[in-house]
């Protein structure tokens, strides 16, 4: 099985961006556990409908913080709507490909993301 | 820092092969000059490799390596078209052996895996209540290659001796790291590799005690006694018997090298940093292997951000398909949940230097802390 990252989820793994926790986030999700071995929690800020901030702390592999990284980056300034439409394969295109048996992880990121949103959206009603 | 997956190729041992692939380029089979040339080499080797572990030279079987040892050993010591027969081994062995073993249950024999305490080190006294009257081997190696546990070989030996049990360890780990010989150890056979000890790749050896018999699992024109046909890797052969006797020339220094560097390694970690615990056993050890688990951080990342800074090592936690594939090894050892995915092996070599543990110290520090201030697990 080749084994080798592409640039970009090189990149986005030593330089990852949008690292933190936002204290008073309007949403927040996590998926994994210690066991599992991946631990994702993204937390986002929403203002006028648009997530105007986001931040990530990852607990796992190469995969599992670039996907967090790119994720964050890709939702930032979204609408929710917009950002609820992200699939996977956007995610692993923007890292310009995952390698084989690598691309189940990249869902975990999006999720902690949808759950972000689901935990905002649940605060409104 | 990666010696126990792979060394380079001693340039005395480079030199040796040289000659063996153009000007005596002979097939050891043949009756002319250019065939008992290519036969003088064999004979030198197989000396030189059953010096190295206090053999005698028709007691050395060649073979493409340790794995291939291992399974001659295992399969070709199981009696064919009989009653089924019973195997003893441990529960951390190496592929090359769990493997052999999971394909001779589908065959219907038994095998019992042994379990390890936590240092790693294999119990005996299950190894004694584990006997069967159909028992034909125990089969443990003679130090792990992840965690570096040595296993109490000799005592084992007075097991399998009582009970008329053959005995095989791989060897692999500790050919020119500790002293091997068979005698002492009380082994009927003894799995080695070149390429472990500054050799080339793709050729191995295993020691079959005289009188002891095992029956071949590769057939063709009789070489190597009939036990592993196919002509001689006549310069990949020479490679192993010039490591052998380097490594045997080498071992004190070498050894009291590996031990200092991986001492002080050890103690600057435990001594300085937070969430980190050494597995394996705190003396039974390889002299060349530091297995550490970091709290809240996850192997790969970390082995790759090492990777970044020009240094090699390994992990027993590499994922895969989006669950952690952790090693059965680390999996034996019972770790905690929290340190079972942050493992590192760092295995060192001759010529590493202790500036250089200085650096990987630092560098390894720097990349924790690097890993930790991203994790959502820091400060729960």
């Amino acid at each position: 099985m080749d084994k080798v990252y592409s640039k970009k989820v090189i990149e986005e793994f030593s330089n990852p961006g949008n690292v933190g926790i936002i204290e008073d986030a309007d949403g927040v999700g996590e998926v994994g556990s210690t066991v599992d071995g991946d631990i994702i929690n993204i937390s986002i800020k929403v203002k006028d409908d648009t997530i105007n901030d986001i931040k990530f702390k990852t607990f796992g592999c190469v995969v599992a913080i670039s996907t967090s990284s790119m994720v964050t980056r890709m939702a930032k300034g979204k609408k929710i709507d917009e950002a609820l439409d992200l699939t996977d394969e956007d995610v692993i295109n923007s890292l310009d490909g995952l390698p084989e048996g690598k691309d189940n992880c990249s869902g975990f990121a999006l999720e902690a993301l949808k759950l972000a949103i689901a935990d905002y959206m649940k605060k409104q009603k | 820092m990666d010696h126990s997956a792979t060394t380079p190729v001693d340039p005395l041992v480079v030199g040796a092969m040289l000659p063996y692939f153009s000007d005596m380029f002979g097939n050891s089979s043949s009756l002319h000059s250019f065939g008992r040339e290519a036969g003088e080499a064999l004979v030198k080797a197989r000396k030189e490799v059953a010096d190295g572990i206090g053999a005698m030279p028709e007691e050395i079987i060649f073979t493409s390596g340790g794995t291939e040892s291992d399974n001659l050993a295992i399969l070709g010591s199981m009696p064919q078209n009989t009653d089924k027969k019973h195997v003893i081994t441990s529960v951390i062995e190496h592929p090359a052996v769990l493997n052999t073993c999971k394909f001779l249950q589908s065959q219907g024999h038994e095998v019992t895996y042994i379990s390890v305490d936590p240092g790693g080190v294999v119990d005996l006294e299950k190894i004694e209540s584990s006997i069967q009257d159909n028992t034909m081997l125990i089969t443990v190696m003679h130090a792990n290659n992840e965690v570096g546990t040595i296993q109490p070989i000799m005592d084992i030996a007075q097991i399998a001796k009582e009970n008329d049990i053959l005995l095989h360890t791989d060897a692999v780990q500790t050919i020119g790291k500790l002293p091997v010989n068979v005698d002492t150890l009380g082994v009927d056979m003894l799995s080695l590799s070149s390429h472990k000890i500054h050799g080339p790749k793709g050729v191995g050896a295993l020691y079959v005690r005289k009188g002891t018999n095992i029956h071949p699992t590769v057939f063709g024109g009789n070489h190597e006694g009939g036990l592993r046909s196919g002509t001689e890797n006549i310069p990949g052969i020479v490679g192993l018997g010039k490591a052998m006797a380097l490594a045997g020339e080498r071992l004190d220094k070498d050894s009291k090298h590996m031990q200092h560097m991986r001492d002080s390694l050890i103690d600057k970690v435990l001594g300085s940093m937070d969430g980190v615990r050494l597995n394996g056993h705190a003396t039974q050890r390889l002299p060349n292997n530091v297995n550490l688990s970091f709290k809240n951080v996850e192997g790969e990342s970390m082995l790759m951000l090492l990777d970044m800074e020009e240094i090699a090592v390994s992990t027993g936690s590499a994922c895969s398909s989006g669950s952690q594939n952790v090693s059965t090894v680390l999996k034996a050892l019972n770790l905690e949940d929290e340190y079972i995915h942050g493992s590192l092996r760092i295995s060192l070599g001759r010529e590493n230097t202790i500036e250089e543990i200085d650096s990987l110290f630092n560098i390894l520090r720097s990349t924790v802390e690097r890993l930790r201030s991203i994790s959502p697990l820091e400060g729960r």
